[in-house]
């Protein structure tokens, strides 16, 4: 086995239509979603997803934390199979594995106010601290993603998109996690801060030796970003190779055709 | 042809006033295309709808903007209507939302030809059709006959398109055309936008905050920030020299893709509350190096031309 942080394994993830409710009778539709991929990342590496809507993207993601069932193959995390394990299983690989969402404002409860929103992880996993600790905890995390510790009882509604989107990123850091899923986390943001927060994952994953799995559709943001890219189109693997060789030496012709596009500026 | 002079924009809204546009002024001429950049907030998606007379009931405008010798804004609701889509139209920001989910896209793009111009139901249908082709839909006859959900985004889109130009309008807006799409077909979008200026001779207003798309289409380049034009020109020329520190932070910002970064630029600081905005120069939360006579300047500041046919903001026009 090698050491690998995180290995995909050909794996498949299918979505089931409901029974239709006009044709109870009729069998249920299967939609397969991602089909056969299997990818490696390695520890402080960052790896680039990049595809169309609809490519997959985000499947993987959910497959990996356990969202979604796969349908066939495997995900090992550190060397253990992680895939289709109950939650109370999955709970300990919780800790270590965070995800960033795509809508920073959306993805924060609105009636928690920021100190609550990022210590929910931390009291969930670790019941027993006390509340300084917990307190501290939280200050010290949000100096580091640029909030100010003060800001600790306002409300996300209080907050820009950006600064909302660094309380994101604080809430997946409390629990100090090896591997962090970033779902399109600087596609809602306006472009003079999404260079901000593309600048603070930078300084992040070197501070807390961070490996990252790197969703977008931004095809100059995941070449900036990434170490290796992975090409998805209508679910399965494209090209996968270091992000180098993806932009000035492709492969593929669909990855070809995706580098055409990108308007010059 | 479309001048607007010094137009105020502001919202009424129970946490005070928002200024959303403050005192502009600019002029598009025939078969021009002008782009509109700036960050959310800036005040561009105001500054278009005011041209169409679209504006929330809780605004307050002032200013003039001339159309064909006339002020759009004192005009009543049925004259807007007849140069809506007619004269001037919108193509807005999300494809998902803007058609009516209820009616097919046949009906919808019917009755703007029917309205506008008192076609018959057979005639607009072909209207439609050869509209529909003209926006390369493929297979127009079952296009023409579905719902908006049956659709892919950038298929709406190009009915959106078709809808603005149905009436050979003299200017179209685009509201953030491409934001929503992914980039194979924005660049199938933006190759459209190239063929209908040429074809129908339109005058194009495109607001988008993508610096890329802004080059392959627009002539002339209007950056806004905080409800105000920071720099005005000519696109190349702004491209190749940005007089203003707000242009080249956003020219800065954006991964080039065939250089390599340590570590991207950024402009520091968040945009401004436009319900108190800061006192003096609009910028200087913003600005690198501010100085005592930017606090103390006057929120009224004009623009200056600095070089031919491009103009700056007077209070950053030293900055670079």
């Amino acid at each position: 086995m090698s050491n690998s942080i995180l290995c995909v394994k050909d794996v498949c993830v299918d979505y089931t239509s409901n029974n239709s409710f006009l044709f109870p009778w009729e069998r249920n539709k299967i939609f397969r979603a991602v089909e056969n991929i299997s990818f490696e990342i390695f520890e402080g590496e960052t790896l680039g997803i990049v595809g169309e809507t609809g490519s997959g993207k985000s499947t993987i993601a959910k497959a990996i934390i356990n969202i979604l069932k796969i349908s066939s193959g495997k995900i090992l995390f550190k060397n253990n199979e992680i895939s289709n394990l109950d939650e109370k299983s999955m709970r300990k690989y919780r800790k270590e594995i965070q995800m960033i969402f795509q809508d920073p404002l959306a993805s924060l409860n609105p009636r928690m106010n920021v100190g609550e929103i990022i210590s929910e992880p931390l009291i969930t996993h670790y019941p027993n601290l006390d509340f300084k600790e917990v307190k501290n905890q939280v200050k010290d995390i949000m100096e580091s993603v640029g909030l100010l510790p003060n800001q600790i009882n306002r409300y996300p509604h209080e907050f820009s998109g950006g600064q909302c989107q660094r309380i994101g990123i604080a809430r997946s850091l409390i629990l100090k996690p090896k591997f962090i899923i970033c779902d399109e986390p600087v596609s809602s943001l306006d472009v003079s801060i999404q260079a901000q927060v593309i600048n603070l994952l930078k300084e992040l994953q070197e501070k807390f030796k961070l490996t990252y799995l790197f969703i977008t559709h931004d095809l100059n943001i995941a070449k900036h970003m990434s170490d290796n890219i992975m090409v998805l189109n209508l679910g399965k693997v494209m090209e996968i190779n270091n992000s180098y060789e993806v932009f000035n030496n492709p492969k593929n012709d669909y990855t070809k055709k995706l580098i055409s596009s990108i308007p010059k500026i | 042809m479309l001048d607007i002079k010094n137009l105020y924009i502001s919202f009424k809204t129970p946490e005070g006033i928002v200024k959303a546009v403050n005192n502009v002024s600019f002029n598009l001429p025939k078969n021009e295309s002008l782009a509109i950049v700036g960050e959310s907030g800036s005040g561009k998606t105001q500054l278009a709808y005011s041209i169409l007379g679209l504006l929330d009931k809780n605004a307050e405008v002032k200013g003039q903007i001339n159309y064909q010798n006339k002020n759009i804004l004192s005009l009543n609701e049925n004259e807007l209507n007849k140069i809506r889509s007619k004269k001037i139209s919108i193509i807005f920001q999300d494809p998902m939302t803007s058609l009516n989910p209820y009616m097919k896209i046949k009906k919808q793009l019917n009755e703007i030809i029917i309205n506008h111009n008192g076609f018959t139901n057979d005639q607009a249908t072909n209207e439609s059709l050869r509209i529909l082709d003209a926006v390369k839909i493929q297979d127009s006859k079952k296009t023409i006959n579905s719902y908006p959900h049956e659709l892919s985004g950038g298929m709406r889109q190009r009915v959106m398109i078709g809808m603005s130009i149905i009436c050979k309008p003299e200017i179209i807006i685009a509201d953030e055309p491409t934001t929503s799409l992914d980039v194979t077909v924005q660049s199938q979008i933006m190759d459209l936008f190239n063929d209908i200026k040429k074809e129908f001779n339109s005058s194009i207003i495109l607001i988008t905050h993508n610096m890329g798309i802004v080059q392959n289409i627009c002539s002339q380049l209007m950056v806004m920030y905080g409800g105000k034009i920071m720099e005005l020109g000519d696109t190349n020329k702004i491209f190749k020299k940005p007089l203003h520190p707000y242009t080249k932070g956003l020219l800065d910002t954006v991964p080039k893709i065939d250089e390599d970064y340590k570590k991207l630029k950024t402009i520091k600081g968040n945009p401004i509350n436009m319900i108190n905005p800061p006192t003096g120069c609009i910028f200087r939360t913003r600005c690198s190096n501010p100085t005592n006579e930017c606090k103390q300047g006057t929120t009224h500041n004009a623009l200056i031309e600095r070089e031919s046919h491009h103009w700056v903001d007077q209070c950053c026009v030293n900055c670079i």
